[in-house]
């Protein structure tokens, strides 16, 4: 690892300064970052941590909206009684990323800027149709990402929270790989009065939802309903653990399987 | 016996106190002054001719002492890295046995040859040089997997082998195999593919080199298992060190598993480069770099075929094995897939007519030797999912296949058709309590249940046996090793009756300072904590060829019983001496010599004492002190064998595999601690199932890129893939050593990949699958299910 700088920002406003300077980088958890610093694939100048900001913290329900703050690391959601009361999901979804070291240092902020294509969380903003707030506007959950390691932020603008409407059911069901157990394959199906969503990560270099699952499952919300939607292959992921046509089947799986753990009530 | 930390008690290990509070000492923890770091430039190109090297940009900057190559090494006269067997093919003439030079020269041969060796003051600045260091190649075609490489017009990994051949390898009798196929009434044949393996263990490498100029000594800290033998290669072959002049330290050493039983190029430039700046230089790997760097195992791809009669008796068994050897070769490379693997052919049957032709090939890929079980994992892999080829093919149950050809227990020792003679086992024993212990007789109502659930489930079992306790040094020196296999140990006993004990076996992880101290303590009578076992240092034991291939206990600790047994001896004569009484009537018992019949007796230390202050001694017959030192030599290998039992659950949606019990029955001879041992069945039985269900080095055909280059796509096992495994010691005495005992370093990882595959085949044999490569891994099951092409389950 190369020599960096080191900021310690109390607020929004002083950290988004700092992150204008040349080769300044923000670090949440550090659980993606440290690791590309070790292999000096990234050699940022400046390190401006993001953890002693506390307007970046924070779990709340507001009527239909459950927000939590970009700083707000994986095992306090995936411990919070107001997360599991609102979308219990989404506590399940925390709970299963990494090991307890990466839930203990890994934050939502961070997850969603950095956009891996296997990262968990996105699922959920796309399955739920969350909203990500910034510093200087508010992202739909649709145009949040652009492709693999890719979202509309722009340099330096910083994630504040993630407000995520509250669903009837949800259930979030995902296939790890057996090396670095991030998802093959993650699918996010959540029911809304206005309709289902399911969400698809790991299997293109961004999240993409299934309209032909939702049609499906919103006429009825079952399994069996999800029976012949094949996804095609073409343009899927495809690695040494999974080949595209794999993963297009795990598609299908997953989908099922969260469809099945929502509608008995199972996170 | 009476002795609590005697032979047989599981007492806990002396060693973990400093490992588990973090006081080990290893060599990453070592600091020396005036150290520097180095860091090696490393071939990103499989194959590629090596046109320059610039180092101008790196040398001007901050830090940096020095960038070496290998034509700097060329210049000063350094040797290749030597080979330590010279296998020999079936026309009669040695092995192809190219130049391996430390740092390569002219040519890379696989991604990760070291092309150069920053050296700065600093392990950041060194590295931040290294990506500086202009090098100007020009990239060859590759080729990384033995088909290819053997394929007329496939490139060549040296210009002067054309044909990728190392060496076409043979065992057996060709003509009685043949005549046994041509009056079978079945033949079973398999094709299969036993995956190559990064070892990966939990320390990565690591060696520190210091020259002293005014001793001329030379000292290297390495990561090794076998210093004295680092030292024999290095010191003689390589940089032309005299053997007084050179001190090699092993200290602790966390895991090996084969991986650090080589003399690698790194501890030859690390040591040439401190004797060539005259100052201490320190490098150790990183995880990335051991994925490219550390030998690899495995990597067969084989065709057998079983002869049978009608009643399913094995009449002969032909194997055409390849095995990959990578872009060199390493230590003992060329002899883990031929004479650690043919003669094990036989397993536990009397198959009387076996032929085995190996193929040793040259591919541009890391450097395969040993890896935990070498050779022997792979024969018995082959064999077992064979011998349940054989069974379905002639509707035959599976046990009762094996029970048929089985080699009675009243028929050892026994004479196989390859080479080996087994001197003792129980197979029919292992089996028994396997099938048992693993409620086999049930399985049929636990498919039932799975099924219900529209899960595959499967049982599966294989028997083994393993050749270890390398090695009788009259026997490998007729296979080609260019060492003796024979183990040392001194016990220096202490005017005060304390012992230290000196061996040339390595401890990384086994438990060794536990282990022979209990031999002690079992055999002078005094507790565990009196006696401290020390190795891993050339300066202070007196030789020794180090640990691995389960050679420790049965070979290093018949050397420490045999010089126990003469430090008895010495102490008889004394203590008749001192009681005045015949040496024949001197017993030594429970650590006290007595005269036969009488209450005249004297302690262990009171002899000892005696032996250090010889006022009255018999000074005229006995020389004073107490220090006695043994070289044991086997006179056959040791040969433990066992039956293991695994069940599985697929799930056919996922073509995820459950691993649902495991059931080990293993004869190892006499336990000397039976809490040990159990860890180390766990390990090993992991490491096997790791193979079968997980791991797998995978190189990009095209380009020789390692694609599994590190641990987020080389799967490692994990403790939530296994099951509580139970383990159970059914154990004859070996016949040809003092203390009876075999060795179980490897027998777990030499029975599980065979015993989970054949459990992950009969899952899927009502869809009519015969065969699982390993590993058995999602996707690929996934991939048979659906060519099966029947219907999966219920979503």
């Amino acid at each position: 690892m190369q020599g960096f700088t080191y900021h310690r920002p109390t607020s929004v406003a002083d950290a988004v300064v700092l992150l204008q300077s040349e080769g300044a980088s923000g670090i949440a958890g550090g659980m993606t970052l440290l690791p590309v610093m070790k292999h000096r694939l990234a050699t940022p100048l400046a390190l401006v941590d993001l953890s002693g900001i506390a307007a970046l913290g924070g779990i709340e329900v507001d009527g239909e909206t459950l927000t939590i703050g970009a700083m707000v690391r994986h095992v306090a959601v995936a411990d919070s009684p107001v997360v599991a009361a609102a979308i219990p999901a989404l506590a399940a979804l925390a709970a299963g990323i990494g090991d307890p070291a990466v839930r203990n240092r890994g934050t939502i902020g961070g997850v969603l800027a950095n956009a891996d294509p296997s990262a968990d969380y996105p699922a959920a903003v796309a399955g739920l149709g969350a909203t990500i707030v910034t510093d200087r506007r508010e992202i739909a959950a649709e145009a949040m990402f652009t492709g693999l390691f890719a979202t509309v932020l722009a340099p330096g603008e910083l994630i504040v929270a993630v407000k995520f409407p509250v669903p009837l059911a949800a259930a979030y069901a995902k296939f790890r790989s057996p090396a670095s157990r991030y998802a093959i394959v993650g699918v996010f199906v959540a029911r809304f009065a206005a309709g289902v969503r399911v969400a698809v990560t790991g299997a293109r270099p961004s999240v993409f939802r299934v309209p032909e699952m939702e049609a499906a499952l919103s006429a009825r919300f079952d399994p069996a309903a999800l029976a012949g939607i094949a996804i095609p292959p073409d343009g899927l992921n495809g690695d040494i653990h999974a080949e595209p046509a794999f993963r297009a089947h795990l598609v299908g799986v997953m989908a099922a399987r969260a469809v099945a753990a929502a509608g008995s009530g199972a996170a | 016996m009476g002795n609590v930390t005697g032979i047989g008690a599981s007492i806990l290990r002396k060693e973990d106190l400093r490992f588990i509070t973090g006081r080990g000492n290893y060599v990453a923890d070592i600091k020396l002054p005036g150290m520097t770091f180095a860091v090696f430039v490393r071939s990103p190109h499989a194959h590629a001719k090596l046109l320059g090297i610039d180092a101008t940009a790196a040398l001007a900057m901050e830090g940096v002492v020095a960038v070496l190559t290998g034509a700097d090494m060329k210049a000063d006269n350094v040797g290749g890295i030597p080979c330590g067997w010279g296998i020999t093919g079936k026309d009669g003439l040695p092995m192809k046995e190219p130049p391996h030079p430390a740092m390569a020269y002219e040519k890379v041969r696989h991604v990760g040859d070291p092309v150069a060796l920053v050296i700065a003051e600093t392990v950041d600045l060194a590295r931040l040089a290294a990506d500086s260091v202009v090098v100007d190649y020009e990239s060859l075609p590759a080729v990384v997997g033995v088909l290819e490489a053997l394929r007329p017009g496939a490139p060549a990994v040296f210009e002067d082998i054309p044909d990728n051949l190392c060496c076409d390898w043979e065992i057996g009798d060709r003509a009685a195999t043949d005549k046994a196929f041509a009056g079978a009434a079945h033949v079973a044949k398999i094709s299969l593919v036993n995956n190559r393996l990064v070892g990966n263990p939990m320390e990565p490498r690591a060696a520190i080199a210091q020259y002293e100029r005014a001793t001329d000594r030379t000292t290297l800290w390495s990561t090794s298992q076998f210093p004295h033998v680092v030292k024999l290669l290095m010191g003689n072959f390589v940089l032309g060190i005299p053997q007084h002049k050179l001190r090699v330290v092993a200290p602790d050493v966390g895991g090996g598993f084969g991986v650090k039983q080589f003399h690698y190029a790194e501890e030859a430039v690390v040591t040439w480069a401190a004797r060539r700046l005259g100052v201490p230089v320190k490098w150790v790997s990183e995880r990335s770099e051991g994925f490219v760097s550390d030998a690899q195992g495995r990597d067969h791809v084989s065709e057998a075929e079983l002869a049978l009669d009608e009643t399913g008796k094995f009449l002969g068994l032909r194997v055409r094995t390849l095995a990959n050897m990578g872009g060199y070769l390493s230590t003992f490379g060329p002899n883990i897939p031929t004479n650690l693997y043919g003669p094990l052919l036989a397993g536990v049957y009397t198959t009387p007519a076996i032929y085995c032709e190996v193929k040793v090939v040259f591919t541009n890929t890391v450097p395969v030797d040993a890896y935990r079980g070498a050779g022997r994992p792979e024969a018995t892999f082959l064999l077992e999912r064979l011998v349940d080829v054989a069974a379905s093919d002639m509707g035959m149950d599976r046990v009762a296949i094996r029970r048929h050809n089985m080699i009675q227990t009243s028929a050892y020792p026994y004479q196989t058709p390859v080479m080996m003679e087994y001197d003792s086992g129980d197979p029919s024993g292992c089996l028994d309590r396997a099938l048992a212990l693993g409620d086999w007789d049930g399985f049929a109502a636990r498919r039932a249940e799975s099924a219900k659930r529209g899960k595959y489930r499967g049982i599966g079992l294989a028997t083994y046996v393993e050749a270890c306790g390398l090695a009788p040094s009259r026997i490998a020196g007729r296979l080609g090793a260019r060492g003796g296999l024979y183990e040392s140990a001194t016990v220096r006993v202490h005017a005060t009756g304390d012992v230290t004990v000196l061996i040339g076996t390595h401890c990384h992880g086994q438990g060794h300072e536990t282990t022979f101290a209990q031999i002690v303590s079992d055999k002078l009578g005094i507790p565990a904590d009196k006696i401290e076992v020390v190795f891993g240092d050339t300066d202070k034991v007196q030789f020794g060829m180090g640990t691995y291939g389960s050679r420790s206990l049965s070979v290093g600790g018949s050397a420490l019983a045999k010089s126990v047994d003469k430090v008895i001896l010495k102490g008889r004569k004394i203590a008749a001496h001192l009681l005045e009484a015949g040496e024949p009537d001197i017993v030594f018992e429970d650590g006290k010599f007595s005269v036969a019949g009488t209450d005249r007796s004297l302690r262990f230390d009171e002899i000892c004492l005696a032996a250090y202050i010889p006022h009255n001694y018999p000074l005229e017959v006995l020389e004073p002190g107490l220090e006695e030192q043994s070289f044991y030599d086997p006179i056959n290998f040791t040969f433990p064998g066992g039956a293991h039992v695994a069940e599985v659950e697929i799930d056919p949606d996922t073509g995820t595999v459950d691993l649902l019990s495991y059931v080990a029955v293993d004869d190892i001879g006499t336990v000397i601690n039976p809490m040990i041992v159990a860890g180390q069945l766990h390990g090993g039985i992991t490491q096997g199932a790791g193979q079968a269900l997980c791991e797998s080095a995978v190189y990009d055909d095209a380009s020789g890129q390692l694609l599994s280059g590190s641990f987020m796509d080389y799967a490692m096992p994990r403790a939530d893939i296994m099951p509580n495994m139970k383990i159970l010691t059914h154990s004859t005495r070996c016949t040809h050593n003092d203390l009876g005992v075999k060795g179980c370093g490897e027998v777990g990882t030499i029975g599980s990949p065979a015993t989970v595959i054949n459990a992950v085949v009969d899952a899927l044999s009502p869809l009519g699958i015969t065969h699982v490569d390993m590993p058995a891994a999602p996707n690929r099951i996934w991939r048979l299910i659906q060519a099966a092409g029947l219907p999966k389950a219920a979503e």
